[in-house]
């Protein structure tokens, strides 16, 4: 390697800035060399560290009956009972994404896989989270979401793990920052529970899996540059490439040595690659680690030391095992054909020694690479001006109300999601009770007649026009989706993709997101259990719409009582529920008709909102209503079309006349359910709660009356409208 | 009975596939490396990407040291079904005529589609009245089946031909609607669409696990 050491320009070029140099400097006792440097700039990156995201990240709620594993390790856990727990986590790959959107998003959802399967779960099911533009208007949107969902599918089919949800989002704000979020939830025994902070001086550390390549290696390529003085030019980085069937082959190894119990601790190698994972182990198990970068499986031999460390190859995990084990080991590894390697040791010296053979090319104390990175404070303020132009006008505010309810049901953000699901497959594993468009959640199956139910959900628009309130909504519309399977919350995970923090106005944004995260998870008594941050997603036109990713994970006692959002039967009555005030403040209709978003929302009613969530999931648990459907984009019509188009049962409904007929029908807000059943049931749950007998399920239509104005539909045209984004798969 | 099912690197459905057969009977896995098939009664192939589908979809799985056994199974006439992925390793092993190729669709394609059960005189499908439409899971990117002119017609006259999608449902492009087909024999039998995803009303349709009791007839009977 290179004898000259890197300089305060390679450290700018690597993202720290000159005061976090000379800490670094500071730290180490003299300037640090290349080696050191790349770990430093990896570990000391806002991915790593969260310096800009960290003191907010502190105030989430994070403890409850449930939580059996909290944030910290490579995904959070709670308790489902019988001895089992359920692994969940959501994490984002968005830049990725955006340079190659199916390799991106197809290693996207294989690192929250090795998430899940690193604490010992194995995993039962994916979900995905998707921003693209406006598709209507921008063909390399259509790209994207294109290749990103055959990426997911690529990934998820091939390694047997079903996609059983998901949500896509289309806003001229994300067209040059695609978002790629993809959540996992995992399922194992509770004394099976792996963390990974390393143990035992003297224990071995064992890399298995895929070979080390050259991929990933992006900010650090620079140091290959020639002012190092270092010729080579073929070093440059590249995209991450996947390959599920090596992952697939790692999992079932994975899950094999720890059902075995041969394993002390677990990581994944993700983000920063082996830096990460090792220094992580150490700063956990408060030891320090050796490893031999020449022991390293090589896909290329001639990789510098600093390359192998900060290598982002696909596919691979570190071990700590005990010296006794190692044959056993790689006798597991070598039936899934897997390769393995004992790269290192655990110490006690509290510092990550990096050997090329003999050589000593990198010391590093683990508390300085881990912990001694500084921490921001944001300083956020509300904007003055809009951030955010008015979208294009799709949509003519004179068109009649059944127009307008077509319009709505065809557009992009509204309309079916089938050409993007199909693509999935929802019931490998044999667990799936409903998949996507049969319930407002996804639930799956546990052994013992019990359920697991999940979603996803964050709207983006909505929290652009208010970010305290606008999340509220987000997380109280991921919990009224499982109470309309029967499912109470046990825990929360989250993803928080913002625009540059450093700018007081999305420092703004993020506060109140956060806040309002910590409020709503508080009431749900729904903890945040993990998470992932990603922000600095914009670019010459702004930041991107403030978009906190939810997803929240429930469970209901009786399987068979799981809800389902179509209505039943002809004859049965519909009621609306809920404190439900809707407005067409940045609203799907105020979208299409090009207005510009509100500054601020009405303000929501947690503790309403939660007291009829607890209605519905008892009456839904019951089987006192056979279908319930939150009431969420377009409002109580859109949600009558999905009612009805689920079931293809058609309604004629009745609203209520008095005040502005569009916002009647379009509206948005939380807290509002359509639920269906029997007369005397719903008469029974008007004893229990606020509701509205609002018609009849049956014929072929929909018809919706409010004063004097109807709105009658074929549903035969609504699905023809709703069935829009097919032609976009053609 | 008992129900051997292959297990390669890749494999994804074969533990749906035990679920299933359970439900007839007792059921294991059988490693591919191994060559030994532990008694069994009759064999699944199932579904799932056997080797990463490299070169191939079920090209590189015929090849294993469990195949040389399940094949020398099939020519002694034990009943050998193959699902999805399993189907295209059966043609691979030349146990099944023709092959599939990749979707008309050009992409992987998750649908519930319903099946016309043509044959209802073979060991996989007598407990199936003939005519009767079958709701089955079909999940898959390679499940175009295809073979020439002269193949098919033979097949079709021979009575090979098991299942075939309902024409509006063939979205994978099949020569003539073709879902599934035996051999001459009648005692190997292959389709894209997974029975073993339906065998419980809670998660799906309850059809597929006609194939399933189908098998158990014909293992059973022929013990008697």
């Amino acid at each position: 390697m290179s004898e000259q050491l890197p300089a305060l320009k390679d450290a700018l070029a690597l993202g720290l800035t000159e005061a976090e140099y000379e800490l670094v400097c500071e730290k180490q006792g003299s300037p640090p060399n290349q080696v050191e440097l790349a770990m430093y700039s990896l570990l000391w990156s806002e991915h790593c560290a969260y310096k800009h995201s960290k003191k907010l990240l502190m105030t989430l709620p994070t403890e409850g009956p449930a939580v059996v594993m909290g944030p910290g390790e490579n995904a959070g856990a709670v308790d489902v009972g019988d001895g089992l727990i359920c692994a969940f986590k959501v994490e984002s790959h968005n830049h990725p994404s955006a340079v190659e959107p199916f390799q991106g998003a197809a290693t996207g959802v294989g690192g929250i896989l090795r998430d899940i399967f690193a604490i010992g779960a194995r995993p039962i099911a994916v979900l995905d989270s998707l921003r693209f533009g406006d598709i209507e208007a921008s063909e390399r949107s259509r790209y994207l979401l294109e290749h990103a969902v055959a990426g997911i599918g690529h990934y998820g089919n091939s390694i047997g793990v079903p996609t059983v949800g998901g949500e896509v989002y289309f806003e001229a704000a994300y067209e040059k920052n695609c978002l790629v979020n993809a959540m996992a939830l995992g399922l194992g025994p509770r004394e099976q529970l792996m963390r990974s902070a390393a143990a035992g001086v003297g224990n071995v550390v064992l890399i298995y899996g895929a070979s080390t390549g050259r991929d990933g290696i992006g900010g650090a390529s620079v140091l290959a540059s020639a002012e190092l003085g270092d010729a080579d030019d073929d070093k440059r980085p590249t995209v991450q490439v996947g390959d599920p069937f090596e992952e697939k082959k790692l999992m079932e190894c994975s899950l094999e040595l720890l059902e075995l119990g041969l394993i002390v601790s677990l990581q994944d190698l993700g983000a920063a690659g082996l830096t990460s994972s090792a220094c992580e182990m150490a700063s956990k198990g408060e030891v320090g680690i050796d490893i031999d970068v020449r022991k390293v499986p090589l896909r290329e031999a001639d990789m510098e030391p600093f390359e192998i460390m900060v290598s982002e190859s696909q596919e691979r995990m570190l071990c700590v095992i005990e010296p006794k084990d190692v044959d056993a080991v790689r006798a597991i590894c070598d039936k899934w054909e897997v390769s393995s390697a004992a790269i290192g040791e655990v110490t006690d010296t509290r510092l990550m020694r990096i050997y090329s053979d003999a050589e000593l090319v990198g010391e590093m104390p683990v508390e300085a690479l881990v912990d001694d990175c500084p921490i921001y404070d944001l300083q956020p303020q509300k904007p003055s001006e809009p951030l955010y132009d008015a979208p294009p006008q799709r949509l003519d505010p004179s068109a009649s109300l059944s127009d307008s309810l077509l319009a709505l049901v065809g557009s992009p953000n509204i309309s079916s999601r089938r050409p993007l699901f199909e693509q999935y497959d929802p019931i490998v594993q044999s667990r799936t009770v409903r998949r996507p468009e049969q319930a407002d959640a996804a639930v799956l199956a546990l052994p013992n007649g019990s359920a697991l139910a999940v979603s996803i959900d964050g709207n983006g628009r909505r929290v652009a026009a208010d970010p305290y309130q606008g999340t509220l909504g987000v997380v109280l519309e991921c919990a009224s989706n499982l109470a309309c399977v029967g499912a109470q919350p046990l825990g929360t995970t989250n993803n928080l993709n913002f625009g540059n923090p450093e700018k007081p106005h999305v420092a703004w944004q993020l506060s109140e997101a956060v806040r309002a995260i910590a409020d709503a998870c508080t009431a749900l008594e729904a903890p945040i259990v993990g998470g992932n941050v990603s922000l600095y997603n914009e670019g010459a036109s702004g930041p991107i719409f403030p978009t906190p990713v939810i997803g929240m994970v429930g469970l209901m006692p009786d399987v068979s009582r799981a809800g389902r959002l179509g209505f039943v039967e002809e004859g049965e009555t519909i009621a609306l529920v809920g404190p439900f005030s809707p407005s067409l403040d940045a609203s799907e209709l105020s979208k299409l008709r090009g207005e510009p978003l509100p500054d601020g929302l009405p303000e929501v009613d947690i503790e309403a909102v939660r007291a009829v969530q607890l209605v519905v999931r008892d009456a839904v648990r019951e089987g006192l209503v056979d279908s319930a459907h939150d009431i969420a984009e377009g409002g109580i019509a859109v949600a009558l079309t999905e009612c009805a188009l689920a079931a293809s049962l058609g309604a004629a409904v009745t609203l209520d006349g008095q005040g502005d007929v569009w916002q009647a029908l379009f509206g948005e807000a939380s807290g509002g359910f359509i639920v269906c059943g029997h007369a005397t049931a719903i008469a029974q749950l008007s004893e229990r709660t606020e509701l509205i007998v609002i018609g009849k399920v049956g014929g072929d239509e929909l018809r919706i009356e409010v004063g004097d104005e109807v709105i009658e539909l074929a549903l035969s045209d609504l699905r023809t409208s709703h069935r829009s984004l097919e032609a976009l798969f053609q | 009975m008992k129900t051997g099912i292959l297990r390669f690197p890749g494999s994804c459905d074969e533990v749906d596939a035990q679920l299933a057969a359970q439900l007839v009977g007792e059921a294991v896995l059988l490693w591919h490396g191994d060559r030994d098939l532990q008694d069994v009664d009759a064999v699944i192939v199932p579904g799932g990407f056997s080797y990463g589908d490299y070169l191939r979809a079920g090209a590189i799985a015929r090849f294993s040291p469990v195949m040389e056994s399940v094949i020398e199974f099939a020519r002694d006439g034990g009943l050998v079904l193959g699902i999805c992925n399993g189907f295209q390793v059966l043609c691979e092993a030349g146990l099944l005529p023709g092959a599939l190729l990749p979707n008309a669709n050009r992409r992987f394609t998750f649908r519930q589609v319903e099946l016309e059960v043509v044959e209802a005189d073979t060991a996989f499908t007598s407990a199936c009245p003939a005519g009767e439409l079958l709701s089955i899971p079909a999940k898959h990117g390679s499940g175009r089946y295809y073979a020439d002119e002269a193949t098919l017609d033979q097949l079709e006259e021979s009575g090979q031909v098991v299942v075939r999608y309902r024409p509006d449902q063939n979205f994978n492009g099949s020569l003539r609607e073709i879902a599934g087909v035996r051999n001459t024999d009648g005692n190997v039998f292959g389709l894209m669409p997974h029975p073993e995803h339906a065998v419980d009303a809670l998660t799906g349709s309850t059809d597929g696990l006609r194939i399933f009791e189908s098998m158990r007839a014909a293992v059973e009977g022929a013990h008697v």
